[in-house]
């Protein structure tokens, strides 16, 4: 009965592999040039869709980003270098579209702010432990008194159930 | 348990004051983050001249839309399309705009079909002084446009003063575009 569900599954799915290339929405030419087309590749993922915000252009169906795409292609088949053309797409929208943040005055924090969380977090430890070692030691090892021996003998004989 | 004698440990203020501060810092930063509007990306392109662009009119309409076309008075570039629903939020207004005559307003049809868009502007009026076909949306993008609509400040000169996107409303348009235009219009800065 599993099987037989199974195997009708898969053949639905073998059939309907041929489909899949009308599934995606946005489909690109790629360039002829498979080198160029790498390139093109490459920075496509550097460039933030200005669309869908968090998603690359290359992951974007967004006609903006498909436009883009093909602006890009356009400027690496003219020889623009891959910075060129990058600085192409920045000229228009700015900063904003590089995934990755340029470092500027206005981005050391962002660049440098974990590893000024690291050092906090490194000086608090050493000041915790210089503290820790510096406290009287709670003497977890010494015998216990009479007094507090009955009231262990106390509690072990009152807890048990038999 | 109860009875156990821990030791007390002289304790000091500030270490029971750093979960609320902790928590206000956040909370600062949180409330900032309410005003903040991350799907407006400033424009680069605020006080540099109008990118240089050619673009024919729209099909049995006069006047096409180019660089040259922008300066010598301050005016306002409208980018819209017949397929932009927010663009019917705005066009009364600028239909009021013009029956005001307070500044051109000039249209860059983007990614639109042009028999399309005539049939939108006899429908919801005309209030453009020139309107550029941007079929390709390639001068869309060469104005960082990333939406539609959206409506840009030229100054006399030819340079974006401001970019503003989404709908213009009426308390945009009062507030912080004629304010801009006047001046402008008197030689000053505009604040928008």
């Amino acid at each position: 009965m599993l099987m037989t569900l199974l195997r009708r599954l898969v053949l639905a799915l073998c059939l309907m592999a041929p489909l899949a290339p009308a599934w995606s929405v946005a489909v690109d030419t790629p360039l002829d040039d498979p080198a160029l087309e790498a390139r093109a590749r490459a920075i496509h993922k550097q460039l933030r869709c200005l669309v869908c915000q968090n998603q690359s252009i290359e992951d974007s169906n967004a006609t903006l980003a498909r436009d883009l795409r093909v602006l890009v292609r356009e400027r690496i088949t003219a020889g623009d270098s891959d910075d060129a053309a990058i600085r192409f797409i920045v000229d228009r929208y700015g900063d904003w579209v590089l995934l990755q943040p340029p470092v500027k005055g206005g981005t050391v924090l962002l660049w440098l702010g974990p590893l000024l969380f690291l050092l906090l977090a490194v000086i608090s430890l050493v000041f915790w432990y210089r503290r820790r070692r510096g406290a009287p030691v709670v003497a977890a090892n010494a015998p216990l008194s009479a007094d507090e021996q009955a009231r262990l003998k106390a509690l072990l004989d009152d807890g048990d159930p038999k | 348990m109860n009875e156990l004698d821990l030791e007390e440990t002289p304790r000091r203020l500030w270490p029971r004051l750093l979960p609320l501060a902790v928590a206000l810092i956040i909370g600062g930063f949180l409330f900032a983050g309410l005003s903040l509007r991350p799907k407006e990306i400033p424009s680069v392109l605020i006080g540099k001249a109008v990118p240089e662009f050619n673009l024919p009119a729209l099909p049995k309409r006069p006047k096409g839309l180019q660089s040259a076309d922008l300066k010598g008075q301050v005016s306002l570039v409208n980018v819209f399309a017949s397929w932009c629903v927010s663009c019917r939020v705005e066009h009364p207004l600028f239909m009021k705009l013009k029956a005001r005559d307070l500044v051109p307003v000039h249209g860059l049809n983007y990614k639109d079909d042009g028999p399309a868009a005539m049939s939108w502007l006899a429908r919801h009026g005309d209030p453009y002084d020139r309107v550029g076909q941007d079929l390709k949306g390639r001068v869309g993008i060469d104005w960082g446009v990333y939406g539609v609509p959206e409506t840009f400040l030229i100054n006399a000169e030819g340079r974006i003063v401001c970019k503003h996107i989404g709908p213009v409303m009426e308390r945009d348009l009062e507030e912080k575009l004629l304010p801009a235009v006047k001046a402008l219009r008197q030689g000053g800065v505009a604040k928008c």
